[in-house]
């Protein structure tokens, strides 16, 4: 984990020496406003500071608006933009070739509530050591505005009429399937989602993050739960982070009562500041009862709803892979030798 | 139960072995029926006979007609012994074991005139033939006598056929006894227990029958020397171990999970790491088969040699992943070990019904590679040959088994270790990509063969990154809806198909001077052409025979067209899937090509095809 600096001529680089410049990519082509390009500006602002090397990057993704988003970040590192609700799959292909990479799954609503829920809940499953961004807007942006599961009961939207179906809860799905990191934030929310980005990055396994992203084109309207003015209004932040950087010196304010140390995985802290003083992100079961509390609602909570305090394996131990990412085996850890065949058919 | 026996089934009077004509010993050329129950164990009897008749160096061939079942369905295991070598299904069946009630009339029915029935003394019979000869078994005083544990009673129960077949046929007891203990992996308690019941009932048989059937077999050479017994999806998953697999991703499917299950056999053993045990590869099962093509996808592109095992309705499901790892151009093997289709079809019997669907999978514009093996040892070859292909051309290969083939345990020649080093392909590393100055195009034909350069993620530069996707692009790798773009790219992978013809395994031809007549086709069918060609030789109709072994096909294939005046289209599948694509790849020789196709769930016998050549002709 790095800090940034200021040089002599008074650029601001990172630890590894580059301007923040290095983490752009392309210019976005989505609306404009449209909150999935906030997240991609808060993925550069963290990657950046931590001192991410994006060329250990991989930028995963389905299809939909928010699918087209890795285009627009990290420009030193490989995306793979495959098929609708599928990035689950191609990403756990990609984290068990490569251990070494620091793989990154933009999905949306669509992607990840719809058609692909089941590729989602396996991927969680398996904790499959990824960053699981949801650019959640409660719309099909890309087809021009169909409802998406994630929906709200009762919505309206211009062309697709009232929604008469309840939304599924991307953070209670991912608790059932036993996430092990589950957050939510708003993307009219930099702080926040930066805080919890650089947590999640820390996460060993999956970490998931649903980010309520406004649609600005297809649901921006005052009454959708996905819209600008909702989230600024009926946003309950769970807690506050502070991310402290594994080296650093870790200091209590013993009287503060309201904050909570949570040790990441990779040995990183992070600090919560409790809003809700009775909020314990390590309880899942508390963690489901407040989800389905805030549904009830029509509210939604931001913040880390859930953090794993027991480690479970994530699947690159469950593999018990060797250290050499497995894309880099040479021949001769690959091939067998011509006396193990000649042993083989002795047996046959 | 009504049994009508004056009329012999249809199927038994066609067939030109149906009588056993002349009098005298018949040795090692005849088939055996056993007609059991499945989930009762007598798979391993099966294969202790099957093992032991090999060993005695007669060829012999065993099919295993099974059910969509667990338990308490029939089941038939037919094993054909050729003194000639022919190892592909012959209908006729000479003797008949009779160990299942539910189908005891129609298996003694069938048998061929002059055969012998053995069965379970329990069983009736329902008419009693005059032109067979009838051995009873007391299987269940044996079992009783032989006092076995009470829950391994049903499963040793078909040791009994095993010895009074010994006994009758002469089959060898030292070799059955090393096929047992083969069989158990040298476990001394279960080879005691097996063999046990086995000696008991040969014994019996010794002392209570009266052989007066001319059938038994008798030690051979000339033809089993050097070769070993396997079934077809263990040879596969051995390629891949060789081939250096190192992902894979699948989803359960008959006929195709013991390709699996015998990948997670081998890996651990051949590819575990010496230093620290740990794993040189991964095994994921997935969520459904479309997840598993994804994985293999998402394996491929980041560097690792990844594969999946399928069959009909999971090639289905991976349409459109497939598609996308052709566009984006990504490596991915895929064995699709065919059943019949389609639909859930019948799950347990073998086809070529795939051929079509997985030659064009997906929708848009596309082919793929397919490879055909025809026995074990091809499978094998072509478990890590698949890899180098897909890697050079940066595209899925799908290696087209079937059910026949990967199931069954076939005699084979040896597997030859690879003989070149493995070719990963046009990948750029770091130093090339610092040489080259950062400056490369993912999809720029450098090298006039439609194949362009990757790199790996995780090169560390930071110029190697390119955006892989499903969408139109243009040379960079970059999102472009020009038509220019589009059509370019298009016409850069019709030349990557075409260099694809000339990289993938060569077709084998053997042709008879004076033929008119030449026969294509694939796969598992092989032993039964072999056969076949014989047949028809015998009957004046000189052929040659030229045996695919991937598509898409080159110019051997168009010459060998031209050379004869009619070309038969042989294929295990209803709709001459084969033919049509032959037809719509060279259509001036549509004249020409006959289809020969057939598909009822059993492999393809010479006699059927022998007769419908000529019938064609």
């Amino acid at each position: 984990m790095a800090t940034t600096v200021e040089t002599a001529r008074g650029a601001k680089v990172n630890a590894l020496g580059l301007d923040k410049n290095a983490y752009k990519a392309a210019p976005s082509t989505l609306c404009k406003g449209c909150g999935h390009d906030t997240i991609s500006q808060r993925i550069m602002n963290v990657a950046w500071e931590l001192g991410l090397d994006q060329t250990q990057v991989v930028k995963m993704s389905g299809i939909g608006c928010s699918s087209k988003s890795p285009a627009y970040f990290l420009g030193w590192s490989h995306a793979f933009n495959g098929v609708h609700g599928r990035m689950p799959a191609t990403a756990t292909g990609a984290a068990v070739a490569n251990r070494d990479l620091t793989v990154i799954g933009v999905s949306g609503d669509g992607d990840t509530a719809s058609i692909g829920t089941g590729q989602f809940k396996h991927a969680v499953r398996r904790n499959v050591p990824m960053l699981y961004i949801v650019e959640n807007n409660g719309v099909y942006g890309l087809t021009k505005g169909q409802f998406s599961a994630t929906a709200d009961l009762g919505q309206k939207l211009k062309y697709a009429g009232v929604n008469n179906l309840p939304p599924l809860d991307i953070c209670m799905e991912a608790l059932a399937a036993n996430a092990t990191f589950v957050a939510r934030s708003f993307a009219g929310d930099p702080r926040q989602v930066e805080s919890l980005l650089r947590a999640a990055f820390s996460h060993r396994g999956i970490a998931v993050l649903d980010i309520i992203s406004p649609c600005v084109t297809f649901n921006n309207h005052d009454d959708s739960s996905k819209s600008y003015s909702w989230g600024k209004e009926r946003e309950f932040p769970l807690n506050e982070l502070n991310f402290i950087p594994d080296y650093a010196e870790i200091t209590i304010d013993a009287a503060y009562k309201g904050e909570l140390q949570v040790e990441m995985h990779d040995g990183t802290k992070i600090m919560l500041k409790k809003l809700d003083p009775n909020y314990d992100p390590t309880d899942k079961l508390n963690a489901l009862r407040v989800l389905e509390e805030a549904r009830q609602k029509q509210q939604f909570i931001t913040g880390l709803i859930y953090v794993s305090e027991k480690e479970r394996p994530d699947l690159h131990e469950l593999l018990q892979l060797v250290d050499t990412p497995l894309a880099y085996l040479p021949e001769e850890k690959l091939r067998p030798s011509r006396e193990a065949l000649a042993e083989l058919l002795a047996t046959l | 139960m009504t049994v009508v026996l004056e009329k012999a089934p249809p199927e038994a009077t066609e067939r030109r072995e149906d009588v056993i004509a002349g009098p005298g010993p018949k040795i090692d050329n005849f088939s055996i029926n056993f007609a059991t129950v499945n989930g009762s164990g007598s798979q391993t009897s099966n294969g202790v006979l099957l093992r032991a008749l090999f060993k005695m160096g007669i060829p012999v061939s065993g099919k295993n007609m099974f059910p969509s079942n667990i338990q308490g369905m029939p089941t038939w295991y037919i094993i054909r012994l050729s003194e000639d070598g022919y190892l592909g299904r012959r209908d006729p069946y000479e003797i008949v074991v009779c160990m299942n009630s539910r189908t005891v009339a129609d298996d003694m029915a069938r048998v061929a005139p002059g055969g012998v029935v053995i069965y379970d003394d329990t069983l009736p019979i329902a008419a009693r033939r005059e032109d067979v000869t009838y051995y009873p078994m007391p299987v269940a005083q044996l079992v009783k006598e032989a006092k076995l544990p009470f829950e391994l009673r049903d499963y040793i129960a078909n040791m009994v056929y095993v010895g009074v077949l010994a006994q009758l046929l002469d089959i060898e007891m030292a070799e059955i006894e090393a096929a047992v203990s083969w069989n158990f992996g040298g476990k001394p308690k279960p080879i005691a227990l097996n063999m046990n019941m086995v000696r008991r009932a040969f014994q019996w048989a010794e002392a209570n029958l009266v052989k007066t059937d001319p059938f038994r077999v008798e030690r051979m050479t000339g033809f089993n020397e050097g070769k070993i017994l396997v079934d077809g999806n263990s040879a596969a998953a051995l390629g891949a171990v060789f081939g250096g697999v190192s992902f894979v991703a699948w989803y359960p499917i008959t006929p195709a999970s013991s390709l699996v299950d015998a990948l997670m056999k081998y890996l651990p053993q051949m590819r575990s790491d010496d230093a620290t045990g740990k794993a040189t590869f991964a095994v994921i099962q997935a969520e459904d088969e479309l997840a598993a093509l994804g994985m293999v996808i998402g394996a491929g592109w980041a560097g690792a040699r990844a594969m999946t095992s399928t069959s009909g309705p999971g090639l289905d499901l991976m349409g459109e992943f497939a598609g996308l790892a052709y566009f984006a151009e990504v490596p991915a093997v895929v064995w699709d070990v065919q059943r019949i289709g389609p639909s859930t079809g019948l799950p347990t019997r073998t086809s070529q019904g795939d051929i079509a669907a997985a030659y064009y999978l997906s929708h848009g514009d596309k082919r793929h590679v397919l490879l055909f093996p025809a026995d074990p040892q091809e499978c094998f070859e072509f478990g890590w040959r698949s890899f180098d292909l897909a890697e050079r051309l940066q595209t899925p290969v799908f290696v087209m088994s079937d059910l026949d083939l990967g199931m069954n345990v076939w005699i084979s020649d040896p597997f030859e270790y690879p003989p070149t080093p493995m070719d990963r392909g046009k990948v750029l590393d770091l130093e090339q990509i610092r040489e080259i100055g950062g400056s490369w195009a993912r999809y720029k034909d450098v090298n006039g063969d439609g194949i362009t350069y990757r790199t790996l993620p995780g090169t560390p530069h930071p110029a190697a990154a390119y955006f892989t996707r499903g969408t139109g692009h243009d040379e960079n790798a970059r999102y472009s809806e020009r038509p220019e773009d589009w059509e370019r790219n298009m016409n850069r992978l019709a030349c990557k198909f075409n260099t694809a013809r000339t990289l993938v395994p060569e077709p084998v031809a053997d042709e008879a001077a004076r033929a008119r007549v030449g026969i294509i086709s694939v796969g598992s069918n092989h032993t039964a052409i072999v056969e076949a060609r014989d047949l028809l030789t015998a009957a004046g109709i000189e052929n040659s025979y030229m045996r695919l072994r991937a598509l898409p096909i080159n110019d051997a294939v168009r010459d060998f067209i031209n050379r004869y005046e009619r070309i038969c289209v042989v294929e295990n599948n209803h709709d001459g899937q084969l033919y049509q694509i032959l037809l719509s790849e060279e259509p001036c020789c549509g004249e020409k090509l006959v289809s020969i196709a057939r598909c009822n769930g059993w492999p393809l016998t010479a006699d059927w095809i022998a007769e419908t050549i000529q019938r064609m002709l």
